[in-house]
């Protein structure tokens, strides 16, 4: 510690400036500063700083400051702090390694875009606070469980528009009924097993088309808008449009059981009962692929709403996952013991869950393909969805049970309970709403599962409010970015990774591209030459000459790869020998 | 039992006349918007693909000449002014705007050789075959008045170069010899020669602006001090330089338009070897000019084409030609960096976009954020094979095609003819030239 006058030694006799008297605002701020703050606050006023510094470079102003002399001080200056799972959620991908040095510029274009980034992730983390919907939920009282609670008193609980989503609509004569809802989640679609196909606007409760195909329907899907669906039929597949009109007839899917539409891409995959699995361009109509899986009947389905790989269930128990781009099978993957009767795939692509023959329910991390859970459910389940907020509905008999959380925590009570009439045929979550659909033999059941649906939606993606202008908008946007079916892998992200293929992979996909390899050794055609000096023994002259000269190149390289390696071997010994030459610590114990 | 349902009210979601703008309310969850990379990709490649469907650069052409444009003038007030000389000693003051003539004056007999608008922009000279310097008034003269130089000086041999100073009245011409000259006197005020005979430009620096670069026609380029009596120094390459430009803001840089076919970008303070080798035209560049930005050049080239390099690539971004276009003798980038002139031989002055699919006009903010955004895009995915192919691709006409297959092949055989000489000579002897280095003969100081 310097001494006082040591501190006096120290100052010249000039002094550089004179201090400012102190200022009763200055004390005051200080004072504010010195409070004890949470982290956020701590945080936040880093934040300023870089701000504030950032400015003063601007500005080139000393105070940097705005001095504030009278009135109130904000009691809570600088942005709103964010909380850390919030700009989780928003985080692309991880920092990367800056190099090392020299690279400046690549440096520079690294700092540059990663505070872009930066700066977007906390923006959007900021507009989550914006957001103005909340989840919805479902809470007993004590001793009362969720899964005991009717769908009536819930209808009777909640207000009138919402318990009018709870409903029945009773269609007893043409059998058990598969449903879909539409992207936007206002249309619902409905399949007769006995050729009754309906699509309804079932929040107004509006028909907008009903017709009997006379033959029997396996599946229904919309196509990307409303206003256009497609109907695995007896025989063929069919494409109608909402008021009823049958636009196609496509005779090269036959023997449909289920479909599939993935609305990025614009793709109608299907599964038929002759093992082929089929894709359907439907903005061009063309067929993109025909994969013959070789393991018969296919009547289980899902997609990857995360990667679009298609996932198909088969009665040996196997789950297989497809893309179009091959015609093997990417994955196989034994969950079941006895067959798969359904598969689902969560939105963010991380958990798949089966049912089987066997009565269990799993759950796998399909990143990994490990097995997370395993459940058993005494009459096993017939057919599974996931909503977009995670909740599992699994139907079992003529019970719908739906399931919280079924990947994190083990599970043992259903989160909600339905008995409808007759057994379940077709099971959906209605998206961006707390509805569940579900078709039965004798037609439908709209259920009300709180908590199911995504509360915000997003108004350029899915709108389900959209009106006919914003709707053709986004039609011909979506066309435009579609996706071409080759960028279907099980990494979606992988388009973004640096290309890092060796260099003989990299030459050996030119070679195949050209035909003929470009750095290969041209083969040596000797000239022909006049008058008679081109003769055969010329000829086969010239050729072992230059033969020989290739020959001493190679003769030249390895001796001197070999000369290199006996130098490298020579200066090894050496370096040994005059380490072993040095007495060590540990010499005196020998002897 | 506490229970809450999602239940929306359709108000909050719907405008509520139709005379608002539709809400569209965002959540940007990832989750809520899978395949990002691919989209991106999609919109970056219609992006791309979108460029090349709307580059369309050839503006208008400027006719009139009843010879071939040698050489063009920049106002440096007036954007919409240009000024044109032609081969048969015609000056022609062209408005831009109106793509027409102003005025025309007989200025020389023979060759207008060189000419420079005053940094005012009042008044500007020309230089002729006559052996003349002639300096004209800006203005047209009034009705009745004839049309006369404010004043003419006589030189002793053909000028053949002509730049003025950006601050002072003082201009510099060469010849046979490069001269400065102070606007009042008619007798040089310092003349410079090193042992050269002709010289065929001379260029001012814009920042330093007592410095000077020329080159001769003993295939050097030569930079002088105007306020020292003898020049700086000279490097000597294997083949004549015909005109140097000096990038406006790195004013160290300058670049120069070579008969080789190249172009070449030299550091004035290291001048052994250059910064980069221009590489893509197929015939003696004749004109070089920089962007007033400093980013890009525009060359103009006896291949009957014009290209643009960005400052610090070997190879040019775009390239322009027309069916009817001919040797292009002259080129200059415009003040506001978005157009470009070039005078030719077949008599005419084209008027180019400097950005081949830029939309011109005033643009609405949704206009200009889609192309910020595309352009964010393209760069992004600029390195994806497919998205570079398509941004890369341009038309040439097939001579031009085909001569740069037979450059390729030829410079291919010379690298492999050297490739055997060393092979069969002693390890040493034959050291490995690199390209930069290939084209300096020396530096002289």
């Amino acid at each position: 510690m310097a001494s006082p006058s040591e501190a006096e030694a120290n100052v010249s006799h000039v002094e550089k400036k004179k201090k400012p008297p102190v200022r009763y605002w200055q004390e005051t701020r200080g004072k504010t500063k010195d409070d004890n703050k949470a982290e956020g606050q701590l945080e936040q006023q880093k934040e300023q700083q870089t701000q504030r510094e950032k400015k003063r470079k601007r500005d080139e102003q000393p105070g940097g400051e705005t001095k504030v002399i009278s009135g109130k001080s904000d009691p809570f200056p600088g942005p709103a702090p964010i909380p850390k799972d919030k700009l989780e959620k928003f985080k692309r991908k991880g920092k990367i390694q800056k190099p090392h040095q020299h690279h400046y510029k690549l440096k520079d274009i690294i700092t540059r875009s990663e505070e872009a980034s930066e700066m977007a992730q906390k923006q959007a983390a900021r507009f989550d606070f914006l957001l103005p919907e909340d989840a919805g939920f479902l809470e007993g009282d004590e001793d009362e469980d969720t899964c005991m609670i009717s769908q009536e008193d819930i209808a009777d609980a909640v207000d009138i528009t919402s318990g009018a989503k709870y409903f029945n609509l009773k269609l007893c004569q043409f059998g058990p009924y598969r449903l879909d809802y539409s992207r936007t989640g206002r249309h619902l679609l409905l399949g007769g097993r006995r050729g009754h196909v309906a699509c309804v606007d079932w929040q107004s409760k509006q028909l907008m088309c009903e017709l009997n195909v006379m033959e029997s329907v396996n599946d229904v899907k919309w196509l990307h808008t409303e206003h256009m669906f497609a109907v695995a039929q007896k025989k063929w597949l069919y494409i109608y449009d909402s008021n009823g009109i049958e636009l196609h007839c496509i005779r090269k899917f036959n023997d449909v059981l289920r479909m599939q539409f993935l609305p990025y891409h614009f793709l109608l995959a299907t599964a038929s009962a002759t093992g082929f699995l089929q894709y359907l361009d439907v903005s061009v109509g063309k067929e993109v692929a025909a994969i013959c899986t070789k393991t018969g009947r296919l009547d289980v389905m899902c997609q990857n709403p995360h990667n679009a790989v298609i996932h198909l269930g088969h009665s040996n128990g196997t789950v297989t996952l497809w893309s179009p781009n091959q015609k093997e099978a990417l994955v196989k993957m034994l969950c079941h013991q006895g067959g798969v009767r359904s598969v689902t795939v969560d939105k963010t692509g991380t958990y798949m869950i089966t049912s089987g023959m066997d009565k269990k329910m799993k759950v796998f991390d399909i990143r990994a393909f490990k097995p997370l859970r395993s459940y058993f459910l005494p009459t096993g389940a017939s057919c599974l969805s996931l909503s977009q907020r995670g909740l599992l509905s699994a139907a079992t008999g003529d019970i719908v049970q739906v399931y919280r959380d079924v990947w994190s925590t083990p599970v043992t009570k259903p989160y909600m309970a339905h008995r409808v009439r007759g057994s379940v045929w077709g099971l959906g979550f209605c998206p961006f709403e707390d509805v569940l659909g579900v078709g039965h033999g004798e037609g439908f059941t709209s259920m009300l599962v709180p908590g199911a649906g995504e509360p915000n939606f997003d108004g350029l993606d899915a709108n389900p409010y959209r009106s006919a202008k914003q709707r053709q908008e986004w039609e011909v946007k979506a066309l435009l970015e579609k996706i071409q079916p080759e960028l279907i892998t099980l990494d979606p992200s992988e388009l973004g990774h640096v290309d890092r293929a060796t260099f003989e992979q990299r030459h050996q996909d030119r070679v195949e591209a050209l035909g003929f390899d470009p750095l290969g050794k041209e083969k040596f055609v000797p000239k022909h030459k006049k008058k008679g000096r081109s003769s055969a023994a010329g000829i086969e002259r010239r050729k072992r000459q230059v033969g020989h000269e290739d020959q001493r190149d190679v003769i030249r390289k390895t001796v001197e790869d070999r000369m290199k390696l006996e130098e490298d071997r020579n200066r090894m010994k050496e370096k040994k020998a005059a380490l072993s030459g040095k007495r060590s610590a540990l010499d005196r114990f020998k002897k | 039992m506490k229970v809450k349902v999602l239940s929306r009210n359709p108000d909050d979601y719907v405008r509520e006349t139709k005379h608002d703008i539709q809400r569209v309310p965002r959540n940007y969850d990832p989750s809520l918007h899978p395949f990002e990379v691919s989209r991106e990709y999609t919109r970056a490649l219609n992006a791309t693909k979108l460029e090349r469907v709307f580059a369309k650069p050839f503006l208008a052409s400027l006719d009139g000449h009843r010879d071939g444009v040698n050489c063009l003038a920049k106002h440096p007030r007036s954007l919409s002014t240009l000024l044109s000389g032609s081969c048969d000693g015609e000056v022609k003051v062209w408005n831009l705007t109106k793509h027409e003539c102003v005025r025309t004056l007989q200025a020389h007999e023979g060759f207008v050789r060189g000419m420079v608008v005053r940094y005012c922009g009042s008044s500007f000279f020309t230089i002729g075959d006559d052996k003349t310097i002639k300096h004209w008034k800006m203005e047209a003269p009034g009705y009745g008045e004839e049309e006369e130089p404010l004043n003419t000086i006589l030189g002793k041999a053909v000028f053949t170069g002509l730049d003025h100073h950006q601050k002072s009245a003082v201009f510099a011409t060469c010849g046979h010899q490069v001269d400065i000259w102070d606007e009042q006197r008619s007798t040089p005020i310092r003349s410079f020669t090193w042992g050269v005979d002709s010289f065929s430009s001379v260029r001012f620096n814009p920042v330093e602006t007592e410095l000077l670069g020329s080159c001769a026609s003993d295939r050097s380029i030569v930079l002088y001090d105007m306020r020292e009596s003898t020049p700086l120094k000279k490097v000597i390459m294997t083949m004549r330089t015909n005109t140097i430009s000096w990038n406006p803001m790195e004013a160290y840089y300058f670049t120069c338009a070579n008969e080789d076919y190249n172009l070449y970008t030299y550091d004035m303070r290291y001048l052994e070897n250059p910064v980069k080798v221009h590489v893509d035209h197929v015939s003696a560049v004749l004109d070089v000019d920089y962007s007033p930005t400093g980013r890009e050049f525009v060359s103009a080239s006896f291949d009957k084409t014009i290209r643009i390099f960005p400052k610090d690539s070997a190879s040019s971004r775009e390239v322009y030609h027309t069916k009817r276009m001919q040797h292009v003798i002259c080129v200059k980038w415009s003040a506001d960096s978005k157009y470009i002139l070039s005078g030719s031989d077949e008599m005419n002055i084209r008027l180019w976009k400097a950005n081949a699919a830029e939309k011109l006009g005033v643009l609405s903010p949704r206009e200009k954020q889609a192309i910020h955004y595309s352009q964010k895009l393209k760069e992004k995915f600029q390195h994806h094979p497919q998205i570079k192919r398509i941004a890369r691709h341009r038309h040439l006409p097939k001579v031009i095609h085909h001569q740069r297959k037979e450059l390729r092949v030829m410079k291919e055989a010379r690298r492999r003819k050297e490739m055997n000489v060393r092979k069969h000579s002693k390890p040493g002897s034959v050291p490995v030239v690199s390209e930069k280095e290939k084209h300096v003969v020396s530096v002289v100081k």
